[in-house]
């Protein structure tokens, strides 16, 4: 035995005391792998069929078609079906759009709000609990409440507009293809305020990790309050700006629920997002839904998410 | 709290009566901010200090409680007053029974009730799967552990709206055990305990805990769930309390899956977001404001009671995550 052990390896010459005290130490790990995976098994049976099952089978029936309950493969015909749908095009320039309101409503604001807080010394608990309050509320609430305050017959905000002498508008029921539409604004305006106060509170809380000396020494070297605000506080929370950032992005390529609900179940197309129409090709046209189109949208969501935090994750370990 | 030391509202400066208050200078903040208290407290600087403060506070109340405001007072009008043009600011005439008939017709109190059953139910499910799984993965270090978590972290690049669609058609009709949740309270506190974030963080935090203490439980024959019962969980109270507002949060605010799965069982089990948005086209508008009133209030009472430790625990969450 001893010969042969020599020419397969060293592991498998020991004596054999030492080999039984092996497999009891072998034992013990196998007993506590099988513990570790006993402990770990329920969050990994969720994963398994509700998280990375349907991102395999969303690229599998991306490529199908059922037909009477039969299904086959369709190879990318459901990709050019989806291609060749005018509101696919409308759907994306409407989440692109959001997306670039949001980041200049959504994204800056919260930013400067939260700059103005942190050098108040009075009421700041009050602010940010008021900053915060609309996030806490169930999102169907505000938004009928939004919806009421936009309409364009009885509502409050065209009270408002007529009370400060301007022309009444129509709010989300706005119809209008230019670039940027009122009824596009209008959204972007309720989820401003359904959704500020979360990156309004990671930033007071990034704000308040900034050294007090920098904006000594530079006031020291006569920066003025915009200077100190370019050249101090942008830097120092340079990767909390960054990181909301994308999270911010993500989250609005997603936005259904404000489209939804402000246009009354997403009917007409002047602000219908990616996700309303994957919910429209899925769910709501009755009796012809159709799972695959649904699917390939989603796909297609997926890859320009995906392009976008991997760029994005790229870049920042560039930077580093 | 170590580690999450809530940021708590720093207490508004104490602003004795008459001219002493004047007088006083502006503390400062903790550290210093982008302006300094020097500059502030120079004659010029104060009144400006003061002009900006008030015009902060208004407009901020305005713009945070006003549509608060609506949302509980319009609720009270009377069907005609609510789509009356113009709008009162003030109900002509107060209907409390408006709220009465919202609560019934609405059904709110089944409604309340379901969105707590599934909140809780997924806060519970996610305490126990999520909290067993990131200690596995931070202190049983099992083999394939790595890979495991690396898979769940990838979940967090695609979000799960993107995924409806066969995420609704697995629920429909579980792969392999052939049930279909569809309807049942699984539909939403199974999917919900697929929570890469929530396990990152409380994985994260696992790890913050001594190796030594765990040791020295193992040497004194503990098995691995009573060091977790004994020794981890007792240390990881804030943790678990972020994780648990997360939990419960997500199920409040979510509208698109319980949308789906049990938005056809009006009202006995849909969602309060759901079952609301259900009942516009049926509803008039008064209603509709006093119903959503209703479903916002046990928020906002909550979040008053508990603002201190929900903000702290998001912001904790965030900045560290």
């Amino acid at each position: 035995m001893a010969d042969t052990a020599v020419t397969v390896g060293k592991a498998q010459a020991r004596p054999d005391s030492v080999r039984s005290l092996a497999d009891s130490r072998f034992g013990r790990k196998v007993r506590r792998n099988v513990s570790a995976h006993g402990f770990l098994i329920g969050a990994v049976l969720c994963f398994a069929f509700f998280s990375w099952y349907p991102i395999v089978r969303e690229i599998i029936m991306s490529f199908q078609k059922t037909q009477l309950g039969v299904t086959s493969w369709a190879g990318w015909k459901n990709y050019s079906r989806i291609f060749h749908d005018p509101t696919f095009w409308q759907a994306w320039r409407n989440t692109l759009e959001f997306t670039v309101l949001a980041l200049i409503i959504g994204y800056a604001v919260p930013f400067f709000v939260a700059i103005l807080l942190n050098e108040l010394r009075h009421a700041r608990g009050y602010l940010r609990v008021l900053v915060y309050l609309p996030v806490m509320l169930p999102p169907a609430s505000a938004l009928l409440l939004f919806a009421y305050f936009y309409d364009p017959s009885y509502g409050l905000f065209n009270r408002i507009l007529a009370a400060l002498h301007l022309p009444a508008s129509q709010w989300v029921q706005a119809s209008g293809t230019g670039t940027v539409t009122t009824a596009m604004i209008s959204v972007v305006i309720a989820a401003t305020w359904m959704n500020m106060g979360g990156a309004t509170l990671i930033y007071l809380a990034a704000l308040q990790n900034i050294p007090g000396e920098l904006y000594e020494a530079a006031e020291l070297d006569g920066a003025g309050v915009f200077k100190r605000i370019w050249h101090i506080t942008v830097p120092q929370t340079k990767l909390i700006l960054s990181m909301l950032l994308m999270l911010q992005v993500v989250a609005t390529m997603q936005m259904f629920v404000e489209a939804f609900i402000l246009t009354n179940g997403g009917s007409g197309t002047t602000v219908i997002s990616v996700v309303n129409l994957i919910y429209q090709y899925a769910f709501a046209l009755s009796g012809a839904s159709n799972y695959n189109s649904a699917s390939a949208l989603g796909v297609v969501l997926m890859l320009v998410l995906a392009i976008f935090s991997g760029g994005y994750l790229w870049l920042s370990r560039d930077r580093d | 709290m170590a580690g999450l030391t809530a940021q708590g509202p720093i207490a508004p400066a104490p602003i004795a009566p008459g001219r002493t208050a004047r007088r006083r200078a502006l503390r400062d903040t903790p550290t210093r901010t982008l302006i300094s208290s020097a500059q502030l407290n120079r004659p010029g600087g104060r009144i400006i200090y003061r002009i900006v403060l008030t015009l902060v506070i208004v407009v901020f109340t305005l713009v945070f409680i006003g549509p608060l405001y609506f949302l509980f007072s319009d609720g009270l009008k009377s069907t005609q007053e609510a789509i009356q043009v113009p709008p009162t600011i003030i109900p002509a005439h107060v209907h409390p029974s408006t709220y009465v008939t919202a609560w019934s017709r609405v059904g709110i109190g089944r409604l309340l009730f379901n969105t707590l059953y599934y909140a809780f139910g997924a806060l519970a499910l996610q305490l126990i799967f999520d909290v067993a799984a990131a200690y596995a993965l931070s202190k049983l270090r099992p083999v394939l552990g790595n890979v495991i978590f690396l898979m769940m972290l990838a979940t967090l690049m695609i979000p799960s709206t993107v995924l409806v669609v066969p995420q609704y058609l697995t629920v429909a009709s579980l792969p392999i055990l052939h049930l279909n949740l569809i309807g049942s309270p699984a539909a939403i506190w199974l999917p919900s305990v697929a929570n890469a974030f929530n396990i990152f963080l409380l994985k994260r935090f696992f790890d913050s805990i001594p190796r030594e203490l765990m040791e020295a439980a193992t040497i004194d024959g503990a098995s691995p769930l009573r060091t977790l019962r004994t020794i981890v969980l007792p240390m990881s109270r804030p943790i678990l309390g972020v994780v648990s507002i997360f939990a419960v949060v997500a199920v409040w605010k979510d509208f698109l899956w319980p949308l789906l799965v049990e938005g056809g069982y009006n009202p006995s089990r849909e969602t309060l977001n759901v079952g609301i948005w259900q009942a516009v086209s049926t509803t008039p508008q008064n209603i509709i404001i006093a119903a959503s009133a209703i479903a916002a209030l046990p928020t906002v009472v909550f979040f008053l009671i508990f603002q201190r430790n929900i903000m702290s625990g998001l912001t904790a969450g965030a900045l560290k995550g």
